[in-house]
């Protein structure tokens, strides 16, 4: 119980550092923040002062850091220039496409690469061994945004195989139920409507944005895997497991990959910051409608609020998923307790 | 020193991975150097005769323009070429910035402990917490696009990790004799921290150096990708591939071989840097 006081008491200092950053974000941009929203077209002096006070511009800076944060807390994050809408509602909207993207390049990257890393624990100093450590590297270093085109080259392009960008085919109309295309493609009316057509194309769609983004998680959880593998497999306890004869198959997958998965976890959910920033180079190549895409967008189109609670909802999003990932390596490690 | 160098170079030798990494960068190095006497055209020279001409090796290329031109007929070649120069260059200013700041702040949290080391760590935690291209977009955003802007970025998100390091480091360090000797000779703080101490935490800077190199040129390719890093006609490789996204279909080429030499140069640092801390870490172990 102390542990999780203490982690709570440890974000305090952070979240508001981070509010602090987004705060500042309007505010040090060179020019006044007023014009810099109107743009170029300016304003007479009557609005002008009108749109400082909605903006809370005319406070002391304290005053306004306060009404920044209590805005914040009730899900008040200021409205798009561009699109006119609320942010929060923006982000919503496109939350569920990276959560899609994000969730089964993982998954991708964690059905291939523990079975990878184990195999290559196994067969240490092996030409397997070596290749995949070779090829790892590769992948570890991989510039993502130009690896993403290649795959449309060689798949899109050349082969034909998968659609260039996009979530699914457009003349399919698919009712919002979760946002994820994959559940909401089998809901019975559509399924009743087009049969299973437009589930085949939100997969078709997803693929290779997937594994673009999922690479340098693969990587990472390979290599992972297999230093972990082979920590373990040294341990006294296996050496046992083994002096008593025991079935090998369930030494390496019961005892080893057991214990082995502690640190894979741990990785796995750290690698939730990288699937964000990879997600804004990946949605940026795909068109995948996303929050990486809106902030790349919000960035082009000088769209400060959108800038400013986007950054603040990722930071936060980010900030709670290592407090879960502390939760749950605490109860896989008896050690820590 | 001498000897650690020496050392370091003898362990380093038997890894046959860092050694090609090594030979990766020196090539690079040299033709970054060269740049002016071994590219064929000038790199903002165009040919608005040959527009997007293919290499000269496949159909339709024509001699003198080896890797093909590009949208506006620009040799392609002589681009990556002079590309070469950004990207070290990049890579070297990321690492001297980063290192700098990080090596003060690392030293100053890690030796006065306390309510300094309370705040620079939360800094540091605090920059940690947000996705690194996500805070280089923030920083890039508030400072306007550009080389520059995307190399103070990108080195202001690699500081903490240089932190972490020297401050882990230092903290083993601070306790040992030589420290207390220094101490009973007079030493001020600073000699005690920039000159006794410093050198003993050279092992994980060397190796934390390589990987923020690749971090670095990665990052700063990615803004040049993104439009907010390098801006045209400047011939560095992401701003390139950002370009060429238009003409995939029609000149693949224009896209492949700015990658590539991306992916070449962050792996040899990579390659390096696994290798250096493979040599470096019994060292370590060593040592504590």
């Amino acid at each position: 119980m102390k542990f999780f006081l203490k982690k709570f008491l440890d974000l305090i200092p952070t979240l508001l550092g981070i509010s602090l950053i987004c705060f500042f974000i309007i505010r040090l941009i060179p020019g006044d923040p007023v014009l810099n929203l109107v743009g170029e077209r300016g304003v007479d002096p009557v609005r002008y002062a009108e749109m400082k006070h909605n903006l809370g511009l005319d406070l002391p800076i304290i005053q306004q850091f306060w009404f920044f944060v209590k805005n914040a807390c009730m899900g008040n994050l200021g409205t798009s220039i561009v699109s006119n809408n609320s942010v929060w509602a923006e982000f919503i909207e496109r939350f569920p496409a990276t959560f899609e993207l994000g969730m089964f390049s993982l998954f991708f990257a964690t059905i291939i690469g523990i079975p990878l890393g184990i195999y290559a624990a196994l067969k240490r100093n092996s030409f397997f061994d070596y290749f995949l450590m070779g090829t790892s590297l590769i992948g570890y270093s991989m510039p993502i945004f130009w690896w993403g085109l290649i795959l449309i080259l060689l798949f899109s392009v050349k082969l034909g195989l998968t659609p260039v960008s996009g979530r699914i085919e457009l003349t399919y109309d698919i009712p919002v139920m979760t946002g994820l295309y994959l559940i909401d493609t089998l809901q019975s009316a559509v399924v009743k409507a087009e049969g299973f057509a437009p589930f085949w194309s939100a997969i078709k769609h997803l693929i290779l944005p997937a594994i673009a983004l999922g690479t340098i998680p693969l990587a990472v959880i390979a290599r992972m895997t297999r230093s972990s593998m082979l920590e373990v497999l040294g341990e006294d306890y296996i050496r046992t497991a083994r002096a008593k004869g025991m079935n090998k198959t369930r030494i390496v997958y019961i005892h080893a990959l057991r214990n082995a998965l502690v640190p894979i976890v741990t990785t796995l959910a750290l690698l939730f910051g990288s699937i964000i920033t990879g997600a804004i180079l990946t949605e940026t190549i795909f068109s995948w409608p996303g929050i990486g895409k809106w902030i790349v967008q919000s960035i082009t189109s000088r769209d400060y609020p959108v800038i400013q609670g986007g950054v603040l909802i990722i930071s936060f999003i980010i900030v709670m998923t290592n407090i879960i990932v502390d939760v749950i390596y605490y109860f896989l490690n008896p050690k820590m307790r | 020193m001498k000897q650690f160098f020496s050392e370091l170079y003898f362990e380093l030798k038997k890894n046959r991975g860092a050694m090609i990494g090594i030979v990766i960068i020196f090539l690079s190095i040299i033709i970054a150097l060269l740049a002016p006497v071994i590219a064929p055209h000038n790199p903002t020279e165009v040919f608005s005769d040959s527009l997007r001409l293919p290499p000269s090796f496949l159909e339709g290329g024509k001699a003198g323009f080896f890797f093909g031109t590009d949208d506006i007929g620009r040799d392609l070649l002589s681009r990556l070429i002079y590309g070469s120069r950004i990207s070290l260059a990049v890579g070297f200013s990321v690492v001297v910035l980063a290192l700098f700041t990080g090596t003060i702040l690392g030293v100053v949290a890690g030796f006065y402990g306390g309510l300094v080391d309370r705040i620079i760590m939360r800094l540091t935690d605090l920059i940690m917490s947000l996705p690194s291209i996500l805070f280089a977009i923030v920083i890039v955003a508030v400072l306007g696009p550009g080389i520059t802007n995307s190399i103070i970025a990108v080195a202001v998100v690699a500081v903490p990790n240089f932190i972490r390091i020297i401050r882990a480091q230092v903290l083993v360090e601070k306790n040992k004799q030589y420290v207390s000797a220094a101490k009973l000779f007079g030493a001020g703080h600073f000699r005690i921290m920039f000159v006794e101490i410093l050198p003993n935490c050279m092992a994980p800077l060397i190796v934390q150096a390589s990987l923020g190199f690749s971090d670095g040129i990665l990052n700063v390719a990615a803004l040049g990708f993104l439009g907010l890093g390098a801006q045209a006609p400047m011939s560095e490789w992401g701003t390139m591939l950002s370009d060429a996204r238009s003409f995939i279909e029609s000149s693949p080429w224009m896209v492949t071989l700015p990658g590539l030499c991306i992916l070449v140069t962050v792996l040899s640092f990579n390659l390096l840097g696994d290798g250096l801390r493979d040599a470096l870490d019994p060292r370590l172990k060593k040592q504590n």
